[in-house]
């Protein structure tokens, strides 16, 4: 009896202990964001004076003036536009290749996708450079196409590997009756494929729009033109010119973050899923 | 008909083969290519220079040395400081306790946003000149102003600074991988050892960290990869007036190409950096395949 209460006191000691440790370690996750937060809705005169996390007073127009006054707006715009652009293409392009790799006969099959995988380990830190030089030679830079296409193929690899060993445990049966109704390979892909692939493709959706929302150095050589930035490259400009109106500045960064931490409590269950499959590097 | 079946299903890799020749493989070649001219990125003259740059690189570039050695001091506070916090953090989650999934939600909240947003949000955070610098109050407010410093513009600090938000923002992303490996232990290994009287700190030697020894090492890699690439948490944190003392290489090579206008030499830092990261991660692979074999 005397050693029950033992144990018992010892596993709540310890699962206090635990807990303490998790929920002190989530506070200084969510601290930061929430002080952004909140700072975003105080004015320039008390958000050094006031640091409590619930203003007394909120002011919502450092929104409105951020997203209508200071071009904000076009900024979400622009990396709307983007991520969308580049998440359905990468859909479009990556699953029609896994297909083919998984499925399909054709001489070197193996080869290409070998040179992709090959890709998706071999860093080239310097790749920008030479990527600057080609768009430049396409009259592709400063333009929406160029950085569109320059993030596709940032993206193509990792997707087509988790579509590829998706098809490959796909049972072969439905595309075998698909054939002698007389589809035809692009209709099986369409029609039979893609629709069994729809939690790969959520996984594929989620971490191509996380990516393409977040990036950074391409934006940074490609554009020059502001009107066609996204939102990353638009706030470092955007620290620039209103360095010393902080509530605008966390009104921005708050635009720029929210989206993305919605998708994420959405969809979390795919990003985990795509992260622990080992497929997001860096 | 063997031919036009082969030629149909070439047709649905094309795209996705003209795209990856053209931005990757195109590039690729580049960077080799370039990094034997100096070239100004401009003119249509390139003046063929050999290995010259690589000379430069290996006995002329204190700065990119200097960067080097920073980017290496980050990678270490990662794989020590941020990846025993990860496994600490993965260990607690593993056991059966509440809220759980609250936890798990809410740690990889950090790895999701953008290194810029997480370095501007962290400088309003703890810089003196235009931030709030919760943390030297909090130091003034416990009667300790000795503890304050100049987080961000204090040579001897700011790459520790900047050391610290990295992990702040990259710990989650390990914890994920940890915490998938531990629940593919088998449970019953654990009550085994119990019945032959082993205690909690006998299991983990004997059995949880052999068999995660292969899921410290992909962290491992793929922190190196991802720590010595980092860049745009900097620019956030440290701003557009990035000193010596915080730069990394990806800064050395932007500023190379677009303020010097160097673009050999900076395809030439690019792929003497891409070659270390390899060798790095490659060495890392073996040494965990004869650990394994043991």
């Amino acid at each position: 009896m005397k050693s029950l209460i033992y144990y018992k006191t010892k596993k709540i000691t310890l699962d206090l202990l635990t807990h303490l440790f998790l929920f002190s370690i989530a506070v200084t996750c969510l601290y930061p964001l929430l002080w952004m937060v909140a700072s975003s809705f105080k004015t320039q005169e008390t958000i050094f004076s006031d640091i409590s996390l619930i203003p007394k007073k909120f002011h919502f127009e450092n929104y409105y003036f951020a997203l209508s006054e200071s071009d904000f707006g076009r900024y979400l715009l622009n990396s709307v536009f983007y991520t969308v652009a580049v998440v359905i293409a990468i859909v479009i392009i990556a699953s029609m290749a896994a297909y083919a790799f998984s499925r399909l006969r054709f001489p070197g099959r193996n080869i290409i996708f070998a040179v992709f995988i090959a890709a998706m380990m071999i860093p080239i830190p310097g790749s920008f450079v030479a990527l600057f030089v080609l768009l430049n030679k396409l009259h592709l830079r400063d333009t929406p196409l160029g950085y569109i296409l320059c993030m596709i193929n940032v993206g193509l690899s990792m997707s087509i590997f988790l579509l590829k060993t998706f098809f490959d445990t796909m049972p072969r049966e439905l595309e075998d009756a698909a054939r002698i109704d007389g589809c035809s390979k692009i209709g099986i892909w369409r029609h039979v494929a893609l629709p069994l692939a729809k939690p790969v493709l959520a996984v594929v959706v989620v971490l191509n729009a996380l990516n393409v929302w977040n990036e950074y150095v391409l934006a940074l050589v490609i554009f020059d033109n502001k009107n066609l930035m996204p939102l990353q490259r638009a706030l470092m400009i955007f620290q620039g010119e209103f360095l010393t109106n902080y509530p605008l500045l966390m009104a921005g960064l708050t635009v720029t973050a929210l989206p993305i931490i919605i998708v994420y409590l959405l969809m979390q269950k795919y990003i985990v899923k795509g992260v622990t499959s080992g497929a997001l590097f860096g | 008909m063997r031919i036009k079946s082969s030629l149909e299903n070439y047709i649905l890799v094309l795209p996705a083969l003209l795209i990856f020749s053209v931005f990757y493989i195109i590039p690729f070649i580049w960077v080799f290519q370039l990094s034997l001219f100096d070239w100004d990125g401009i003119l249509p003259v390139k003046t063929f220079v050999a290995l010259a740059n690589f000379k430069e690189i290996l006995f002329q570039d204190s700065s990119w040395w200097q960067a080097m050695r920073n980017a290496g001091y980050i990678t270490l506070v990662a794989l020590t400081f941020q990846n025993a916090l990860a496994f600490l953090l993965a260990l607690a989650c593993d056991r059966q306790i509440r809220m759980k999934n609250f936890y798990r939600v809410v740690f990889f909240i950090p790895p999701i946003l953008s290194e810029i947003v997480v370095g501007m949000v962290w400088r309003f955070i703890i810089n003196d000149v235009d931030g709030a610098n919760i943390i030297n109050r909090f130091f003034y407010g416990i009667g300790m102003p000795q503890l304050a410093h100049n987080w961000l513009t204090d040579p001897d600090i700011a790459l520790t600074t900047v050391a610290i938000v990295h992990s702040w923002k990259g710990f989650g992303w390990g914890f994920l991988i940890f915490l998938a490996g531990l629940q593919t232990i088998p449970r019953e290994l654990y009550e085994a050892a119990r019945v032959d009287g082993a205690n909690a700190w006998g299991c983990f030697k004997k059995i949880t960290f052999p068999s995660m020894v292969p899921v410290i090492v992909l962290v491992a890699i793929l922190t190196i990869l991802g720590t010595m690439q980092a860049f745009a948490l900097i620019l956030g944190l440290v701003g557009g007036e990035f000193a010596g003392h915080t730069s990394v290489p990806v800064l050395r090579i932007l500023s190379v190409m677009r303020d010097s206008s160097r673009f050999g030499y900076a395809c030439a830092q690019g792929l003497s950096f891409g070659v270390i990261l390899v060798v790095i991660s490659f060495i890392q692979y073996r040494l965990s395949k004869r650990y394994r074999q043991r």
